[in-house]
């Protein structure tokens, strides 16, 4: 049996991927309506065993894990989201204005994204983070500010492709400006890239907020999100419990079902449209 | 080829430069500044503005910047808000510990990884190379403590053979350690070793659709001699990238994995240190962690560009 979406084959792992998203996706969207537990309240006693009322059992304060864990997923997804959102729209836009532009403010901004690529960006954020303290807002337009110089680059090569071409060239002969020529020549010429670019820089963003909130630098207690749930619960590794292992298994499924879903978009641009459909 | 190397060398100085200018601004734009990081919630504008004035706050940035700058290549960080030590000792043992464990990653992981790698390439889409491919996505998929806490569950606590926390001291010895810092190596090497070997096999692979490589092929050469002998040599530039890249990644994203460990390191010190808003120590951190990850990537272009023949020769 075969499953299409847009004309395209979907094999095997970027069903499972798309699965993995859909059911993450409506997890985190119906959280209080699915979750038997709101995610700070204490049910029982601190660790107990799994049972049917409690899926996964209970945590370190006898809170149930699997409805924080439904819960952990509106932040951990949200924010990764957001950044990823933000970013894509600070690098687009200076891509496209830096390839569309030339001169002098392509030169600029590319030797400035030259420049921050050749540094660890993520030291960048420690340092913002040491002055601004752990603020969800200020992590948010941080990590956006400091991912959106990779998207630039897409964007930019993309964009360069592009506005090489005859038809761009008509609608600037024609007189359309420059806003017109970015939405409506060059953007739906380069959405498919984009959207697989989309997808890798979101889990990214999600592996980087989970890691900073598992240092203990990201989202704070008693809020719940899978990165400070494994921070919360790693003492019981030394027990032989399980209960570190379902937020930190959460996020590595969620990037796998993602990349996999990348890897069949960026499949599926190699080969060309009208190809293997 | 020296005017090319001299070019790098010059760029990464610039960046390095950048790097310090983006350190020390970072904690200069935004609202919140040395003096509010000290007093925190005890803050009063009066208290404030005579902290200030003590940290010398009110002369312009550039001139403290420079300042800085000039006492750092010097050796002088400057002294940590939490504990009033100078972050130059607190800084030395840590970078000792760090560069210690990410050395003994790399001694495992790079030739692992390029043998993996030139496996891959002579066994191209053989059973070994498609689980090398899956393998691969799913390391750059899985977070480092995941894998770490799995390496603790089985390898410590279940059949304990290895410790599960890596607490190294000064006076530690030279095969306790190795013995302490097996797990935090090991998660280390598994989270690299895959997209070195991934790259190894896609440069060789690249390589091998030139026409040269068909010659060596049709003079009856066996597979193994065409790949390591004449493939793999013009392979090797970005061989050397992606192992620096990923060298760099050591050394920057240790954090995540001394944090695991309870590992002494640097990394550990940069965590506690923004937690603390400790704002010189962390300062001195970044600064470290940007040199060490320049120099990495410019020693890659330079051997890249060694490894070149076509760059020797000035055209």
């Amino acid at each position: 049996m075969r499953f299409r979406l847009y004309g395209q084959i979907v094999p095997l792992p970027a069903m499972i991927g798309l699965l993995i998203i859909g059911v993450n996706v409506v997890g985190a969207v119906f959280a209080p309506i699915i979750a038997p537990f709101a995610e700070a309240d204490v049910v029982g006693d601190a660790w107990a065993d799994a049972d049917w009322t409690h899926l996964l059992g209970l945590d370190n304060l006898g809170r149930d894990v699997f409805s924080r864990l439904l819960y952990g997923a509106r932040l951990s997804i949200g924010l990764s989201l957001l950044i990823t959102t933000l970013s894509f729209i600070i690098g687009v836009i200076g891509g496209f204005t830096a390839a569309i532009g030339k001169g002098w403010i392509d030169t600029v901004l590319s030797r400035f994204v030259d420049l921050i690529l050749a540094m660890p960006t993520l030291i960048f954020a420690f340092v913002v983070l040491s002055v601004m303290g752990t603020d969800l807002g200020v992590l948010v337009v941080t990590l956006a500010c400091l991912d959106s110089v990779k998207v630039f680059r897409l964007a930019r090569a993309l964009a360069v492709n592009v506005s090489a071409l005859e038809y761009v060239e008509v609608a600037r002969l024609r007189g359309e400006g420059l806003w017109w020529v970015i939405t409506r020549e060059i953007l739906p010429n380069t959405t498919a890239p984009l959207i697989a670019e989309f997808g890798l820089r979101f889990s990214f963003a999600f592996l980087f907020v989970a890691a900073l909130s598992f240092l203990g630098l990201g989202v704070q207690p008693p809020t719940a999100d899978w990165g400070s749930m494994v921070r919360d619960y790693r003492e019981v590794i030394a027990l032989d419990l399980a209960a570190p292992f379902y937020p930190a298994a959460a996020i590595a499924l969620l990037t796998i079902g993602v990349n996999f879903v990348v890897d069949w978009l960026l499949a599926v641009q190699s080969r060309g449209y009208g190809e293997g459909a | 080829m020296l005017r090319l190397v001299i070019q790098r060398l010059g760029f990464g100085a610039m960046t390095i430069l950048a790097a310090s200018v983006l350190i020390f601004a970072g904690t200069e734009i935004l609202p919140g500044d040395l003096a509010s990081a000290i007093l925190q919630n005890t803050a009063t504008p009066e208290n404030l503005a005579e902290m200030r004035l003590q940290l010398g706050l009110d002369r312009p940035a550039v001139v403290r910047y420079v300042e800085w700058i000039a006492r750092a290549a010097q050796g002088d960080l400057g002294v940590s808000l939490s504990n009033q030590r100078p972050v130059a000792d607190e800084l030395a043992p840590r970078l000792r510990n760090s560069f210690f464990l990410a050395g003994f990653s790399a001694l495992v992981a790079v030739p692992l990884a390029v043998f993996l790698g030139l496996m891959a390439a002579i066994y191209q889409n053989s059973f070994y190379d498609r689980a090398v491919n899956f393998f691969t996505l799913m390391t750059i998929s899985i977070p480092e403590y995941l894998v770490g806490y799995l390496l603790v569950k089985y390898l410590s606590v279940r059949w304990q053979i290895f410790p599960s926390l890596a607490n190294v001291m000064p006076e530690t010895t030279f095969v306790d350690r190795i013995d302490l810092t097996f797990l935090p190596m090991l998660t280390l090497v598994l989270v690299v070793v895959a997209h070195m070997m991934r790259m190894t096999r896609a440069s060789v692979l690249n390589i091998m659709a030139s026409p040269y490589i068909e010659m060596a092929f049709l003079k009856g050469l066996t597979k193994t001699r065409v790949v390591v002998r004449h493939a793999f040599p013009n392979a090797l530039a970005p061989i050397i990238a992606v192992i620096a890249l990923n060298l760099a990644y050591l050394v920057v994203g240790v954090v995540v994995v001394e944090s695991v460990f309870v590992y002494p390191g640097l990394g550990q010190l940069l965590v506690d240190a923004v937690s603390k808003h400790d704002v010189p120590l962390v300062q001195a951190c970044g600064l470290i962690f940007s040199c060490v990850f320049i120099l990495l990537n410019l020693t890659a272009d330079v051997l890249g560009i060694i490894s070149n023949p076509r760059l020797r020769r000035p055209r």
